[in-house]
């Protein structure tokens, strides 16, 4: 892909659609063209965009500039001007008395359009991840020399500590500040473990690392073991991800035979042994204290926390436990250093995501833009805009425990703080797009499909919570649902956020909680009208009488 | 992909050479587990006893173990194990009509295997292919973008 330097979005509600928005949007295309432009600015309609008496609007990104009552005969002298010369059209701009509700705030996000900027992906699909010289000869290892040659522990952690980085498995605990716990305490013996049992669904970011670029992980693994002082470690890896799993064996058998791992590494005290662990097959694991069992060989059961594993984890020793996007990022860290880590993204969630692009966008796959992008750019840019013309709904955030986030908060930018103050959730950056075909209940009865199925059944609020939930959601959706269903849903959400053991079973609730908030007109005409207005749910059990 | 299943002394052997191998410390227990599920095809009881012999952990601990795990089977199956990602990704991408398709084309639902056992039919959580869903996994073949008049035609591939 070429970078993007233009978005262009076009109103296409109703209103803007009578007043010729598909012409002017077909105009702006064919002109693009005839520029040369076709690959650098995108075009996209959206529909939840509109000013009456000013429709169609035009949208001009990174400039914030709005045009209102565009014609198709005004486009060719519009694009020639702004898109082509750079010179903003005033006749056309709409007056800024008319910038209120909506448009308001879409013209104040004027800024730089994310542009990929590639840290974590930096190596992936470049290099060939089972050879280690291509490696080395990408900066491999040189963060590791450096930490081990030139500082201490303690200026090792302060540095990842100044860089702002945050856990990228959802969480976003600060980085430096579990390597300092870890490091402060008391133990002989201590671990590190790389989290990549990446279970939840449409996240596939920590696959594509490990299969594109197992070294760095390594690397990443040993700067923190040195760091803590721990000495061995332990990747454990979901057992569906077959060749991730061999090309990382694989390149601990190169580091090794490199005496890049090993005893003294780089001739000092530093001796670090890493272990490959495949799963076998349990979302659960992905929780850092089910991993910790499911190593020592038992059941993936979460443990009562405290203790953290940063004091009490794999075989009660201190353990660090690091997701791979996260230690992806510390190699480029050390080399490049804190400050130009912390002027990427946004100041309180610093450099970059990787998020996976799915649903109905014209264009599915793997991103990596700095923190602070939104949904809006997202859609528009790197997918393309809306499948067949449709409108967006809202989209899922992060895998099953992710939120659903609708239409309104679609130019929220995505950052962990921004994200928390509207209520919502980055999760571990899997980005569902979902247009008006699809129905919420329907939606929420997959999730809960999900986690009735993976719950470990260790605590009853998720165990029984999940599977009385999906019973209710399947009884809405077959149009024998009543009004008591709403509260007792809303009240499974609450108690599975407030009871349950481990962090999954707190957010399992989230999709219930987030179609009570957002969509619940949606919910209730599924039981008071017996209709799902997106025409997917059967509602086979509710039976329609006809007098002849 | 499985092999015949074998005798009770030949699955004994073989457990007390992968003990052998890879050592009787708790935490060998998985991979071990996972070894004997790839070579037979599933968990016998026979296989359990030895390994809780071999490694002097309960029988009933490892068999809550082989129980909890999706990739982990007690039960034989068919020599053809089917697995149809039924997360939200793939839903949302049409899954709902290809697992339909696969239904009636196997005469199967979710967990049965076939009498001529030939074929075992399961949903899976996310598999981490979503980027293109729906997504069919049939052993260890990976099919993305799978629509349902697909069904027939990928399942010729097997015998």
């Amino acid at each position: 892909m070429k970078a993007i330097r233009s978005m262009v979005l076009v109103s296409g509600d109703q209103e803007s659609m009578k007043h010729g928005a598909l012409e002017v949007f077909i105009a702006i295309q064919q002109q693009l063209a005839v520029f040369g432009l076709a690959e650098e600015i995108t075009v996209s309609m959206v529909n939840d965009i509109s000013k009456p008496g000013l429709d169609p609007l035009v949208l001009v990104y990174p400039d914030a500039v709005i045009y209102g009552g565009v014609t198709p005969d005004d486009v060719p002298f519009l694009v020639e001007e702004h898109l082509y010369k750079g010179r903003v059209v005033e006749e056309k701009r709409v007056s800024p008395y008319d910038l209120t509700g909506r448009i308001a705030w879409l013209s104040a996000r004027k800024g730089t359009l994310p542009a990929e900027n590639r840290i974590v992906l930096k190596n992936v699909g470049l290099i060939d991840p089972e050879n280690i010289d291509d490696y080395i000869l990408s900066e491999g290892y040189e963060a590791l020399g450096k930490v081990l040659r030139e500082m201490t522990p303690e200026e090792t952690i302060a540095e990842i500590k100044a860089s702002g980085l945050r856990g990228r498995g959802g969480a976003g605990f600060p980085t430096g500040l579990k390597w300092q716990f870890v490091s402060g305490a008391k133990g002989d013996k201590k671990y590190v473990i790389c989290n990549a049992d990446e279970s939840e669904p449409g996240t596939f970011k920590d696959r594509l690392v490990l299969e594109g670029d197992p070294h760095a992980i390594i690397e990443a693994m040993m700067i923190g073991a040195y760091s803590v002082g721990a000495d061995e470690g332990f990747v454990y890896i979901r057992g569906e991800y077959r060749l991730a799993i061999s090309r990382m064996q694989k390149a601990i058998e190169q580091a090794e035979a490199y005496g890049l791992l090993g005893d003294h590494i780089f001739g000092t005290d530093f001796s670090f042994k890493l272990h490959v662990h495949a799963g076998a097959g349990a979302y659960i694991c992905g929780e850092e204290t089910a991993l910790i069992e499911s190593i020592e060989g038992n059941r993936g059961e979460p443990r009562p926390r405290p203790p953290y594993p940063t004091t009490s984890g794999l075989w009660k020793k201190p353990t660090l436990v690091n997701n791979v996007e996260t230690l992806a990022n510390i190699p480029a860290i050390i080399r490049n250093g804190a400050a130009w880590y912390k002027a990427i993204g946004t100041p309180s969630s610093p450099g970059t995501k990787v998020y996976t692009i799915l649903g109905n966008v014209n264009v599915t796959g793997l991103i990596e833009v700095p923190m602070g992008i939104t949904l809006r750019e997202v859609v528009s840019i790197y997918g393309k805009g809306m499948k067949n013309g449709s409108s967006f709904k809202l989209a899922q955030t992060g895998g099953s425990s992710g939120s659903i986030i609708p239409a309104s908060l679609q130019d929220t930018p995505m950052d962990f703080d921004s994200f928390a103050k509207a209520g919502v959730s980055l999760g571990s950056g899997a980005l569902l797009i979902c247009n008006e075909e699809v129905c919420v209940v329907d939606l929420a009865k997959v999730l809960l499909n999900f986690f009735r199925f993976e719950s470990c059944g260790k605590c009853n609020p998720c165990r029984i919570g999940n599977s009385r939930s999906y019973e209710v959601l399947s009884n809405i959706a077959e149009g024998v649902g009543t009004e008591q269903d709403l509260k007792d849903l809303q009240m499974m959400a609450d108690q599975l956020y407030q009871l349950s053991n481990c962090g999954l079973g707190q957010t399992a609730g989230s999709p219930l909680r987030d179609i009570l908030a957002h969509f619940r007109a949606e919910v209730e005409a599924h039981i008071k009208l017996k209709v799902c207005p997106a025409g997917v749910c059967s509602m086979s059990g509710h039976r329609v009488y006809q007098i002849d | 992909m499985p092999v015949e299943v074998k005798g009770e002394q030949d699955v004994r052997s073989f457990v007390r050479t992968l003990v052998k191998e890879q050592g009787s410390e708790k935490a060998e227990l998985i991979p071990i587990l996972h070894q004997i599920n790839h070579e037979m095809g599933y968990i016998s009881d026979e296989a359990i006893q030895e390994l809780s012999e071999r490694m002097q952990i309960p029988a009933s601990h490892i068999f809550s173990v082989a129980t909890f795990y999706r990739m982990l089977s007690t039960e034989p199956r068919g020599r053809h194990v089917i697995q149809f990602c039924e997360s939200a990704p793939c839903h949302v991408a049409g899954g709902r009509q290809v697992w339909q398709s696969l239904q009636k084309e196997l005469g199967l639902t979710n967990g049965e295997t076939s009498a001529d056992e030939k074929w075992t039919l399961i949903t899976t959580s996310c598999l981490g292919v979503c980027g293109i869903g729906p997504v069919v996994i049939v052993d260890h073949d990976i099919y993305g973008n799978v629509t349902p008049d697909q069904v027939p035609t990928l399942l010729k591939n097997y015998d």
